[in-house]
């Protein structure tokens, strides 16, 4: 400031004082983004906005609008509307039963990979030995690309060799075929989402811990509070707010994350494992029916979005212990 | 004398506070807690990181061996040069760093922009903006799987990386969390940046940008391994060998059908994840340092 209000440090072509300009400002002149400065700041922030909006609306606003329009279409030649897919929809035995498997999936792997991740949380944010190692052992199998650690699991779930029946046998539990049998293909499933989930919601939470004021453990400790006690009544109602914002991420991962099924089982056996975004991969692409895909792809984005808003409402209220 | 005094005083505090008798029954059970505590932590964390451990174990093991236990016999490379050699690796890797680079730097522009602007201008339709940003949230491209194919392929921009990476390239998640840190920035600072004459821009570049540097790392690691590790979508909108990267590429080798034995499989895994997992444990440290420090509020 105090060089540019010195006349003598401004160029001979300069030679007003910035402070007498109207508007002055010394920047603006040397600035080759001065006309910039002019644009009143709306039309500065919607610039801002735009290039971004235009990726976000544009491949999903858009692609939600047309995605109704297709699952709208009749079949046959001509473009007649009505509501055939839909009908076909409730009809279908198998997209019902990729939605149950779906429902189930969700209400299990979701609040298991976050209690999980919780603990997790809480035993690695004390001051322990081996810290770094502990927390890198936890949460790099979120890192994973899930189709390796499919084929992880794939591996060990072999009916054979497969490590798992390696370890049942010892233990006098008899082989099974883990992904062959239709009644614990969907837990296997299972069992790699948790494991692959539970790490990164621990980030979030060691997040959250670290928000907790210090206080609040020296007050427990000098009362005598347990250790359970004060998790309950403390750290847990605090983590509320982490908690939303996890489980609205983890409900939304399980809905989109089949990648596993295309290594581990294909969705078999017997449609045990299919679950909805697989369906409507398998109508869309191999099976040619991309307007069918689009009306279960609208019965998909229903359901995220009922959930979210549901899920907001349901932890505001609880949210109030802040 | 002293030890006399420090005696009678201990027993003074003593009937102040607790009994000694409770107080050593309160140790004992905090330190049972602790050990208890450690312990399952250990377990948790070698549970978590034994699959892992046992494919790199299995990876580099000859066939016959691989599954029985012998530390010190029947170490070889032969797998991951076997499977190496079983498609055009090179290629794919190429791709997956181009895409994965790209899209971090863009996510991360494009999200510095939109983030600045939600946080210090009201502007007209504001608020049905950010609620569409909101929306994103749950709605990912690849959920809408059928028509964003079509999109894109009426751009011309099917089975290119390209076409791979445009629908991510603004993320919501990041304009969301973005927003949280840059409301965090103190009102002097900007107010003092612009009594020196800062622009618009130069305000987000030299005020908002340092102080949000933590969440920017941090979401830009995550980013790299979500687009690292994201497949339907590079599936669905690549045909060629090209233009496919690693997750695509290796697809074929993961499934047991075409006959792949055990040690081929945990070699293209080890293929697949190598790098990634590299940069992990380099920026570890850096990461989840950055990350805590980031939070959510």
């Amino acid at each position: 400031m105090a060089t540019s209000s010195d006349p003598a440090a401004v160029g001979p072509a300069e030679a007003v004082t910035p402070e007498v300009t109207p508007g002055g400002d010394p920047w603006a002149r040397r600035s080759f983004l001065a006309p910039l400065r002019r644009v009143p700041n709306s039309v500065f922030a919607w610039a801002l906005i735009l290039p971004a909006m235009v990726i976000l609306l544009g491949f999903s606003v858009v692609p939600m609008i047309t995605t109704v329009w297709a699952s709208l279409q009749e079949p046959g030649i001509g473009d007649s509307i009505g509501p055939a897919n839909y009908e076909r929809m409730i009809n279908d035995p198998v997209f019902r039963q990729s939605l149950r498997n779906n429902l189930v999936f969700s209400l299990v792997t979701v609040p298991v990979s976050l209690a999980i991740a919780m603990l997790m949380a809480v035993l690695v944010d004390r001051e322990i030995r081996a810290r770094g190692f502990l927390r890198m052992a936890l949460f790099t199998p979120a890192m994973l690309p899930v189709i390796a650690a499919a084929a992880i699991f794939l591996a060990f779930y072999q009916p054979n060799f497969g490590l798992i029946n390696v370890i049942a046998q010892s233990i006098g539990v008899p082989r099974q075929n883990w992904l062959g049998d239709p009644s614990t293909v969907l837990p296997s499933l299972m069992v790699v989402m948790i494991w692959k989930e539970a790490g990164f919601f621990m980030l979030f939470y060691l997040a959250g811990l670290q928000t907790i004021s210090p206080e609040l453990n020296e007050a427990s400790t000098l009362e005598g509070t347990g250790r359970w006690t004060h998790f309950r009544r403390v750290t847990f109602p605090l983590l509320m707010p982490t908690t939303l914002f996890t489980s609205i991420v983890g409900v939304a991962n399980s809905f989109k994350q089949v990648d596993f099924i295309f290594v581990m089982t294909q969705g078999g056996p017997n449609n045990a494992s299919n679950l909805l975004l697989y369906n409507i991969y398998l109508q869309a692409f191999p099976n040619r029916n991309p307007d069918y895909a689009a009306a279960m792809t609208v019965v998909l984005v229903s359901i995220l979005v009922a959930l979210a808003v549901i899920q907001i409402r349901m932890f505001d209220r609880r949210i109030h212990y802040r | 004398m002293t030890a006399q005094h420090t005696e009678s005083d201990r027993s003074t505090t003593g009937e102040l506070f607790v009994s000694s008798a409770r107080a050593r029954r309160i140790m004992r059970a905090e330190r049972f807690a602790n050990a208890t505590e450690l312990i399952g932590v250990w377990l948790l964390a070698l549970l978590w990181i034994a699959p892992l451990a046992y494919v790199f174990w299995a990876a580099f093991r000859r066939t016959d061996v691989a599954l029985t236990f012998q530390p010190f016999t029947g170490w070889t490379f032969d797998n991951i040069i076997t499977v190496w050699g079983m498609a055009p690796f090179g290629r794919f890797y190429y791709n997956t760093i181009l895409l994965v680079v790209g899209l971090s730097a863009g996510q991360i522009i494009l999200g510095c922009l939109a983030a600045y602007a939600f946080t210090r201008y009201r502007f007209p339709l504001h608020n049905l903006m950010f609620t569409l940003v909101l929306l994103q949230l749950m709605i990912f491209p690849e959920v809408l799987l059928g028509e964003n194919f079509r999109l894109v392929a009426s751009l011309g921009l099917a089975d290119t990386l390209r076409g791979i990476g445009l629908p991510y390239l603004a993320s919501a998640f990041f304009i969301f969390l973005l927003r949280q840190t840059f409301k965090s920035v103190p009102v002097e600072l900007v107010e003092a940046a612009e009594v020196e004459g800062a622009g618009r821009l130069e305000i987000l570049w030299k005020v908002y940008v340092p102080i949000a540097r933590p969440t920017i790392i941090a979401f830009g690691l995550v980013s790299i391994s979500f687009h690292w590790n994201n497949f339907l979508w590079p599936l669905v909108i690549t045909q060629s060998v090209e233009a496919r990267p690693i997750t695509v590429g290796i697809y074929r080798f993961l499934s047991p059908e075409i006959g792949i034995n055990f040690t081929a499989l945990t070699a293209g895994t080890v293929i697949t994840v190598l790098p990634l997992l590299a940069l992990f444990l380099v920026a570890q440290r850096a990461f989840i340092q950055n990350f805590l420090r980031a939070g959510i509020k």
